[in-house]
């Protein structure tokens, strides 16, 4: 025992001598922290140190580019995914039927991916048969055939309700899906079929219009059945994970990084243009700031709240479109905001202009209807979308604010509440986080101001939030969607009677009859009309729902990176840019 | 000494058993579920999730079955954060990351603080305490954040000119990459330390047996780090216990700003994210880690004051 105490002492001052030592000059507290490093991990440092001499020598004319999206992904696999950064991932890594691919300018358009050709067949009992015939020498990463059997099983994956996959329904115009998904029919069922290895075969209940953007979603993507059964963390693996898109992944640093390097396979293996993409996951808006601005990364798609302005007044960050809409939810079945006339009067004094220039900062547009700017209307991409064509329900003119504030207010007196007298105290809910609060309180201050109501607000933990909003257990809630296809329908289905995401608890036979009825037909043009009605139905008649702003995308992208294209369902490419 | 530590291990055994069960009764009252988003998946595809990972089942037949799982070493799988992937693994890859960036920043900060702590009594009421003093109260009531906030935007690419540091942690790269962290981790802990150990070495610089030394001629250093410090050291052990514990598992917002690849955002992510098996995980291993370094505080107090008997003041 003494001598233990002995060598304790003896240690203690020593330390304490090192310590000092370190203290006093600067060029010995660097030998202290490498040897203590050392010390901790002789074999790591060797490793590390050989990798890093290997890393130095590799990087010499190779192009490699650093993105960052987000933190680590929740799921790359392909079906599983329903985030944007894990989509884009997975847009690199695989390829659908469909593929986007860049106009010239920046802007993503379909483009034939793993299949070549196909051809569509309006059969007698209004379905609708598209023979898919598979491009010639296809190939998954690991040099093996792509064929239309691949495809044929990820479909029926993604429909299997024991796959649990949240996009699951983006397939739900195929026939047979209805009954699969519930689990009453089998998923072989699903009219997903491989004639042979080059042609696929897939009947739908109805002529979608949007069928061939579902064929380019990142759920519909093949993957491999014999790296996926059995195997639950095959995404996990560089061995397992095998893809047939332009990109590989090479390594996934759990919370660092991914990287994925060209795929010798594709058949567009020649005009690739990064070496390896690194999508470095991060955490924390400031270094990703910090990390762009000192050149560790060339593209960062999240800011710090407080620095957009900035950002945004000098020109560095590019703002892109974005199909997504950022709105005040009423609960239609409470008391009070079961009367339209009150849920109205309070959408049309939100001063949209001052929360947009003032609040969010963002360079979001204010908002005039639910469904946003760059939605396609009947005659798709090339025609006027859907917002132009619907209109607006309310001025957002800044002059026109006051005329808006004048009808609110006659519109709640009408209600039984002039100037806000009586009205009870009504909760507004948003979940815990600045920007939102800063809305909340721009909000709180504007139905005060201009209507006289007290109106107090109260922040929930993002779960809970989305509990209560999804029970309905709120009176006014912050909202916000964004398209998963380019089709007024991703929009306006969600508010039919019993929606699993109709927050609002709205319920209107006369606008379930429209959906209904746009979902009936196969005319473009019909179509198109019934979904206005809807929208007309929905904010222009019953104001269910206070749109603020159609959000648009910010990013920040390296002077010296050409060629990258992006989709206004947030998807960007990497994979044809260069350096110069 | 035997019965001593068969006592402390059975001890451990049934304090981990009751956190376990109490965090996943907690967990479980609390609203929400990890299926949750934006946009809410079918009330079918919910269904089949809380099938396929049992959470269909009543929460005490849920709490049977992990409890059985455990024993035999399975944590399960993570629900959200890394779906599918085992808890025990993402633990294992993410821990030792935080451990070190956090043994680093204890090692400074103790090999700084006792000293600084030492000197400041020695030279009190002088300007050096006064120095000290100033730069302790500072680094205590600076949190965490702001002190890796600041050097983010100083040293590590806010300011191109100071850039000295890489902004986004990468180990392979070598000691760059943790200065900065284990800075920021190890200020507070090293201003804390100071401060204790100034007001303990004060205590005993007044005692009977420091005067003996003096008497006796020793000189300062010999009777400041030989006779002062060893008593002057308990609180400071008391302090450092637990603190291990917390940061050798990884400071969440110095890893969030850091860039650091390490456990933290997983005791603060999961509870946001509901994800049920990783918030079982980390609590029971932070749970386990805390005990044990409370019995290793217990034998350091041993060591340094032998007078302590560990069988008595254990009961």
């Amino acid at each position: 025992m003494r001598k233990m105490k002995k060598i304790t002492s003896l240690a203690l001052v020593s330390a304490m001598a090192v310590s000092m030592a370190a203290c006093g000059s600067s060029d010995s507290a660097e030998t202290t922290a490498a040897t203590t490093a050392a010390a901790a991990d002789t074999e790591a440092a060797e490793t590390t140190a050989a990798e890093s001499a290997e890393a130095a020598e590799t990087t010499d004319g190779e192009y490699n580019l650093a993105v960052c999206l987000a933190s680590e992904p929740q799921t790359i696999d392909p079906a599983l995914n329903s985030a944007v950064d894990g989509a884009i991932m997975v847009n690199h890594m695989f390829e659908g039927l469909i593929k986007w691919a860049d106009d010239g300018e920046g802007n993503a358009i379909s483009a034939p991916g793993q299949a070549e050709s196909w051809e569509k067949t309006v059969n007698d009992d209004g379905t609708v048969t598209y023979v898919f015939t598979l491009r010639d020498g296809i190939k998954w990463s690991d040099g093996q055939p792509v064929t239309a059997g691949d495809f044929e099983y990820s479909w029926k994956r993604l429909a299997n309700p024991e796959t649990a996959a949240d996009y699951c329904y983006m397939i739900d115009m195929v026939k047979g899906y209805a009954e699969v998904s519930t689990g009453a029919a089998d998923p072989d069922t699903l009219a997903v079929t491989a004639l042979d290895d080059k042609t696929l075969e897939i009947v739908l209940t109805y002529d979608c219009p949007y069928f061939l953007e579902i064929a380019a979603f990142p759920a519909t993507f093949p993957v491999r059945q014999d790296m996926v059964e059995g195997n639950d963390e095959w995404t996990y693996d560089v061995n397992t994970y095998i893809g047939n898109g332009p990109y590989k992944m090479s390594e996934w640093s759990h919370n660092a990084y991914i990287d994925v390097v060209k795929n010798e396979n594709y058949y567009d293996y020649e005009n690739l243009g990064p070496d390896r993409i690194r999508f470095t996951l991060l955490d924390d808006a400031n270094a990703m700031l910090a990390a762009f601005n000192s050149g560790e990364l060339d593209f960062i798609e999240n800011f710090p709240t407080d620095e957009m302005a900035n950002y945004l007044a000098s020109g560095e960050i590019t703002i892109a479109d974005y199909l997504g809409t950022y709105y005040v939810c009423f609960n239609t079945e409470d008391e009070v905001f079961s009367d339209p006339r009150i849920r109205k009067a309070f959408s049309l004094v939100i001063d949209r202009n001052y929360i947009v220039e003032n609040v969010s900062q963002a360079g979001e547009v204010p908002a005039t209807a639910y469904v946003p700017s760059g939605v396609n209307d009947a005659e798709g991409a090339s025609g006027d979308d859907f917002r132009t064509v619907g209109g607006e329900y309310y001025s957002v003119a800044k002059e026109d604010y006051e005329a808006n504030c004048e009808e609110a207010r006659a519109l709640l007196a009408e209600a039984g509440y002039p100037n806000g007298e009586g009205f009870p105290t009504v909760e507004y809910t948003y979940n815990t986080d600045d920007k939102h609060k800063a809305i909340a309180e721009a909000l709180q201050s504007m139905w005060q101001e201009e209507l006289g109501v007290t109106v107090t607000l109260s922040n929930q933990d993002w779960n809970v939030f989305l509990e209560s909003r999804k029970q309905g257990d709120y009176q006014i809630a912050r909202n916000g969607w964004i398209a998963d296809y380019n089709d007024p329908c991703s929009f306006l289905d969600m508010w039919y009677t019993d929606g699993g995401n109709n927050d609002a608890q709205y319920s209107n036979p006369e606008y379930d009859a429209q959906i209904d009825a746009a979902k009936a037909t196969s005319d473009p043009a019909e179509r198109m009309a019934a979904f206005h009605k809807a929208e007309d139905i929905l904010i222009g008649q019953d104001s269910v729902l206070a749109p603020i702003y159609f959000y648009t995308q910010p990013y920040m992208l390296a002077d010296d990176i050409d060629g990258m294209y992006y989709t206004p369902l947030g998807y960007f490419f990497f994979g044809y840019t260069s350096r110069n | 000494m035997a019965k001593y530590f068969a006592k402390r291990i059975g001890m451990a055994i049934v304090t981990i058993f009751l956190v376990t069960c109490l965090t996943f009764l907690l967990m479980n009252a609390v609203p929400g579920s990890p299926w949750l988003s934006e946009k809410t998946p079918s009330e079918a595809t919910i269904a089949a999730l809380n099938a396929k990972y049992g959470l269909d089942k009543p929460v005490i037949v849920q709490l049977g079955m992990y409890l059985k799982n455990l024993l035999r070493g399975d944590f399960g799988v993570s629900l959200k954060m890394q779906r599918n992937r085992e808890v025990l693994s993402i633990i294992l890859e993410m821990f030792p990351v935080s451990a070190k960036v956090g043994a680093i920043a204890l090692v400074w900060a103790v090999l700084v603080g006792v000293p600084l702590g030492c000197l400041a009594a020695f030279k009190r009421g002088k300007l050096t305490d006064s120095i000290l003093r100033v730069i302790c109260t500072l680094g205590i009531s600076t949190p965490s954040f702001v002190v890796a906030s600041i050097l983010l935007v100083t040293l590590a690419g806010g300011i191109a000119s100071l850039k000295i540091f890489p902004t986004i942690f990468d180990a392979s790269a070598g000691w760059r990459s943790y200065v900065l962290p284990c800075f920021a981790l190890g200020f507070y802990p090293m201003c804390y330390t100071a401060r204790q150990t100034r007001s303990a070495m004060l205590d005993s610089l007044n005692q009977e047996y420091i005067k003996t030394a003096r008497a006796k001629g020793l000189k300062n250093g010999k009777i400041i780090f030989k006779h002062a410090l060893r008593n002057a050291l308990i609180p400071v052990i008391t302090y450092l216990g637990p603190q291990v514990a917390f940061t050798l598992c990884g400071g969440f917002v110095v890893e969030s700003v850091f860039s650091i690849p390490g456990l933290g955002r997983y005791f603060v992510q999961s509870i946001q994210n509901r994800d049920y098996p990783v918030i079982m995980g980390t609590t029971i291993f932070l749970a386990s880690f805390i005990i044990l370094m409370n019995v290793v505080v217990d034998l350091l107090y041993k060591l340094a004051d032998p007078r302590i008997n560990l069988t008595k003041g254990g009961e």
